[in-house]
């Protein structure tokens, strides 16, 4: 950002200055939406943006509010850029910060390219649709939700579930089937604690994948309008490493909840009409500009896959954030507070969770010739188990026949032995798979209705098959 | 020429414009971006831009076309790739590669390209607007009928067999002492309805190949219907089925708004999959528009009415049309910003007021009409629009405006996508009036179509009751009627509409079939009450043999389905006796 400049454009005619906004005489030559400096008369300078231009005044919003701003003595300087971040394959292994400052200790970035942070749209007739497994070692996901290169797959959390110990896990785990070389992590932590931030970092490093990931941290104490950049500076890494490097990218975005009320408070300020709960009505477009960057793009290796994280308000899954999220993205992860009670982690909630792409990525020579089977039938059964479980509370389970116990017992075995496991836990998708036969052994054969035949000689238990 | 006078997101404002018409395109900037003038006043215009704004400054110049907003109309459409202000977007990806980048200008139609003119006239013919005077094999599948545009007449001078780009004279058009060059192109204001003769009823059924709309919720060619859906219900799987199968000879997919990927999507499974009546590729037959949700907001607006044109277009060749818009709430949501941004009084949930008469315009150029000219000839448009409901709340603006125009309903029910119960249309809130008008379109495939389906949605509407009491007493305490009820309603959902889009057969069913599969549950009905008469339990019946053979029949291939349903039905006729002697 700190390219040559051979002369700066600074104004002092500020008329008007009210909850974060500017109003100032135009001055010849300000572009739209283009970064400004806002010097106080005490020296102090803020970051602003141009969010209208007219003839004859300009609007300015600043970044951190325009307390102490008075109208004699500050200054405002355009710069004739909009935000862009220094992109080169040092970039790996760096921390920064949601203005794209190193905090890791280490040396500025240089570079002769800059790249707007907020991206150019693919052309939808040059993506292809994604179809490669990305094998992340938890079987709620790989078995029953499983996770694609280029896919955008959200998990929407509450407060209090342990997601980003979910996605810490997943950036441990998280290979491709096949080859890892050419792999890369980009975290964005938007609004999170300090704590939190410093645990992902610590968690990079313990395992050895701080070398070939990049950070962009935004605390909960820093600038609310970084909170909009930070995403779009990590999305902007990834598509760098993505598209010009040829590597496949993990996105963590955590968490969207804190982006959205940040562009909520930004369009407050703005007055603007507001759509549902206060959040703007352009909150769809917003977020799609996130989202949308993940992709596989024809001829090209790479890949960006996107996992947001949010937490619902109040548990709320019909909550504009995760509503929304939910109508751009391709399924998503859901987490659930009665099984995190009940010591399950991780608490996925295999009824609500969906993976859009799964079909595209399983399968003979993606995973193994069964998944799609195995899937229904474990779906199957863990849905009459919990059904039954909901009428016992109803009518008690001296109603029930031997079969109805049978699967009242497989749904428990489900949830301790299928969808649970250890934090440190990396299973293969084959020991995924043979978890749920292991399972299936429980049922009378024939109930497994929903597995091929030929399935069922090769991979079901053989003690269950004599008996 | 004007300059910029304000900046506002999508929207600027001009001034110097005087002599601008309103819906005129200009062109903004260095960059020449696309814009359209959306009012004017005084000297000044107002303007949304149909790509992105950042960093234009005040003082750059405007410059008007002269023209309002045209859809260029000729052989080339079909397999193309369009953007929302149909910039063919396979031609950008070969000349600027992966990343729109906006000021980026193609042309609709490649000029370059030569097509080969069957005149279907002499020299010297007296022709009218709408007339066909020649051929062109657009596609494997379509033959494209160049009409002479609405509005002009003459006598047809130097028409020549021959291979033409679009811009190029195939035909001059003498009138009144002057003479017109006619191309293989038209223009045509996107805004602005196309004419025919008249309109008609819509009575025949438009095949989708999914049950649950066919036989329950039938839709007319010319019709116009709304699928509203939470998200995970399906919306976009069951557009994608409709243009797959449905009896049309062309389709267009307007993406609005929606996903990169699933649009990636689309396009992928086009090139692969076939067209089950004619056995081409079915990219043949598709127009597509992909204005995905990162691209421009503002061209979202027009992408709508761009499509409908063009289904219009190739309507008014004596086709049947089917269009499908995903998704009209972001659409709407387009509307609402650009409402915003001008600071108009706005109407529920920040939805501009005009927000129905904007979807009526749209909705109401559906329809099956005579078109204009010779030869006579009858063609249809119909429309489906998605619509994405925020909380799957269907109280809301769009659903609402939308449910007062359309005349089929297909709600997408969130409890069932939970379940995996797809297609997820609730069959409670469901309807289409287009129900008794297709009637007869029914009988001819069999008389008791009308029959069947009034038992079948009885029996789905009178488990609904009956649920409710399960709830409270578990279904053992019912009487054996009533549970077999419920056995048969569950057989409706689970062998019947229940179908699975993935199926290689069961993806796409045809009228004759559906009718065998609904009609040998309804038999299956009488047959089970029969038995139940004679003391058998439901139990036991609910385990026969004979009704695991029912639940199989969506697998059986369209060759074999005959036999195998008649081998259910001659059990059946055998009483209790074959129910036994078949075993279990």
């Amino acid at each position: 950002m700190d390219s040559m400049q051979l002369f700066t454009r600074q104004t002092k005619a500020i008329s008007t200055a009210r909850r974060s906004l500017l109003i100032i005489e135009s001055i010849p030559g300000i572009r739209y939406n283009e970064i400004v400096d806002v010097e106080l008369g005490t020296g102090e300078i803020r970051s602003g943006q141009v969010i209208e231009v007219g003839k004859n005044t300009t609007v300015v919003q600043v970044f951190g509010g325009v307390s102490e701003v008075d109208l004699l003595n500050s200054k405002v300087r355009y710069k004739g850029e909009t935000l862009k971040l220094p992109v080169s394959p040092d970039i790996l292994g760096r921390i920064f910060d949601g203005s794209g400052k190193p905090i890791d200790g280490g040396p500025p970035i240089i570079s002769q390219k800059y790249q707007d942070i907020n991206g150019v749209p693919a052309n939808p007739a040059s993506r292809m649709p994604p179809a490669e497994f990305i094998e992340t070692g938890i079987s709620a996901i790989d078995g029953l939700n499983v996770l694609v290169r280029g896919q955008k797959l959200p998990i929407f959390s509450g407060s209090g579930l342990p997601h980003n110990k979910i996605a810490a896990q997943i950036i441990r785990q998280a290979s491709l089937k096949g080859k890892s070389e050419d792999f890369a992590i980009v975290f964005g932590a938007i609004g999170v604690s300090y704590d939190d931030a410093a645990h992902f970092i610590s968690n990079l490093e313990e395992t050895g994948a701080l070398s070939r990931a990049v950070g962009f941290i935004n605390t909960a104490s820093s600038p609310v309008i970084e909170r909009l950049s930070t995403p779009r500076l990590a999305l902007t890494a990834a598509e760098y490493l993505a598209w010009e490097m040829n590597m496949h990218v993990l996105v963590i975005l955590t968490d969207i909840t804190n982006y959205a009320d940040a562009l909520r408070e930004l369009a407050a300020m703005r007055g603007e009409i507001p759509s549902r709960r206060g959040y703007p009505g352009y909150m769809y477009t917003d977020l799609a500009s996130l989202y949308e960057r993940a992709g596989r793009i024809s001829g090209r290796e790479g890949s960006v896959t996107i996992i947001p994280i949010l937490t619902m308000p109040d548990d709320d899954i019909t909550h504009p954030i995760p509503d929304l999220t939910g109508y751009i993205t391709e399924g998503q992860i859901v987490l659930s507070r009665p099984l995190d009670r009940k010591r399950i982690y991780p608490p996925i909630d295999v009824f609500l969770s969906l993976s859009r792409m799964m079909k595209e990525g399983i399968g003979e020579g993606k995973t193994r010739e069964d998944h799609n089977n195995v899937f229904m039938q474990s779906y199957a059964m863990y849905a009459e188990g919990n059904y039954l479980r909901e009428i016992t509370t109803v009518i008690g389970s001296e109603a029930l026949t031997d079969r109805d116990k049978v699967y009242l017992n497989a749904a428990d075995r489900f949830e301790r032995e299928f969808i649970a496991q250890d934090e440190n836990s990396r299973r293969t998708v084959e020991e995924t798979l043979s978890i749920a036969w292991d399972i299936f052994s429980m049922l009378p054969e024939e109930d497994l209705k929903l597995i091929n035949e030929a399935y069922i000689k090769k991979y079901l238990p053989e003690p269950s098959r004599s008996e | 020429m004007g300059k910029i006078w304000r900046i506002s997101g999508p929207v600027i404002i001009a001034e110097d414009m005087r002599g601008s018409q309103v819906y005129e395109v200009v062109e903004i900037g260095e960059e020449r971006l696309n814009g359209e003038i959306i009012g004017l006043e005084q000297d000044k215009a107002v303007i949304q831009v149909y790509e992105d704004t950042v960093g234009l400054t005040v003082g750059e110049k405007v410059t008007g076309t002269g023209e309002i907003l045209m859809a260029e109309l000729g052989p080339g459409l079909v397999g193309n790739i369009y953007d929302g202000v149909q910039r063919s977007l396979v031609t950008m990806k070969d000349e600027v590669g992966d990343f729109l980048h906006r000021g980026v200008r193609t042309y609709a139609l490649d000029r370059e390209k030569k097509w080969h003119f069957i005149p279907a006239m002499k020299a010297g013919a007296q022709v009218e607007g709408g007339d066909v005077i020649g051929t062109v094999q657009e596609t494997g599948l379509i033959e494209h009928r160049i009409m002479v545009p609405p509005g002009m007449s003459g006598v047809i001078d130097a028409i020549e067999e021959g291979d033409y780009t679009v811009e190029e004279s195939i035909a001059l058009l003498k009138s009144n002492g002057k003479t017109w060059p006619l191309t293989l192109m038209q223009r045509w204001p996107a805004r602005k309805p196309r004419p025919y003769k008249r309109r008609f009823d819509p009575q025949d059924l438009l095949v989708t190949g999914t049950r649950v709309i066919d036989y329950l919720f039938p839709l007319a060619l010319g019709g116009k219907a709304a699928i509203p859906g939470g998200f995970g219900t399906g919306k976009t799987v069951n557009l994608q089925q409709m243009v797959r199968w449905s009896q049309t000879q062309l389709n267009i997919y307007v993406g609005c708004g929606e996903r990169g990927n699933e649009m990636a999507d689309v396009l992928q499974s086009f090139k692969e999959l076939k067209d089950p009546a004619t056995g081409r590729y079915l990219q043949e037959k598709e127009i597509f528009i992909a204005n995905t949700s990162n691209m421009p907001v503002v061209a979202r607006e027009i992408s709508i009415f761009i499509g409908i044109t063009m289904a219009e277009y190739y309507r008014d060749m004596g086709y049947d049309i089917l269009l499908v818009a995903d998704s009209t709430s972001r659409w709407a949501e387009a509307m609402r910003e650009i409402g915003a941004r001008l600071e108009e009084t706005p109407g529920e949930e920040g939805f501009p007021t005009y927000l129905g008469s904007r979807l009526s315009a749209f909705y109401e150029r559906s329809g099956r009409v005579e078109c204009l000219g010779s030869p006579g000839r009858i063609g249809s448009a119909t429309v489906i629009g998605a619509v994405s409901p925020p909380g799957a709340d269907f109280s809301e603006p769009v659903t609402q405006s939308t449910l007062r125009i359309v005349d089929a309903l297909y709600s997408l029910d969130v409890a069932l996508a939970n379940r995996r119960h797809f297609p997820t249309i609730n069959w409670l809130q469901s309807y289409s009036h287009y129900a008794d008008s297709v009637d007869a379109w029914w009988e001819k495939v069999s008389p008791d179509y009308t029959e069947v389906r009034n038992q079948a949605l009885i029996t789905l509407q009178k488990e609904a009751e009956l649920e409710e009491i399960v709830r409270l007493v578990g279904p053992e305490a019912l009487p054996e009627n009533d549970k077999l009820l419920l056995l048969i309603a569950r057989m409706i959902r689970e062998d019947f509409l229940m179908q699975s889009a993935y199926h290689p057969v069961d993806t796409y069913s045809n009228p004759k079939r559906s009718h065998l599969m609904l009609s040998t549950i309804m038999k299956f009905s009488d047959f089970a009450r029969g038995l139940a008469e004679e003391g058998m339990m439901v139990s036991e019946i609910s385990a026969s043999r004979i009704k695991q053979r029912i639940s199989r029949m969506k697998d059986v291939p369209d060759d074999e389905i005959d036999q195998y349903v008649d081998s259910i039905r001659q059990d059946m006729a055998g009483g209790a006796a074959s129910l036994e002697e078949g075993g279990v």
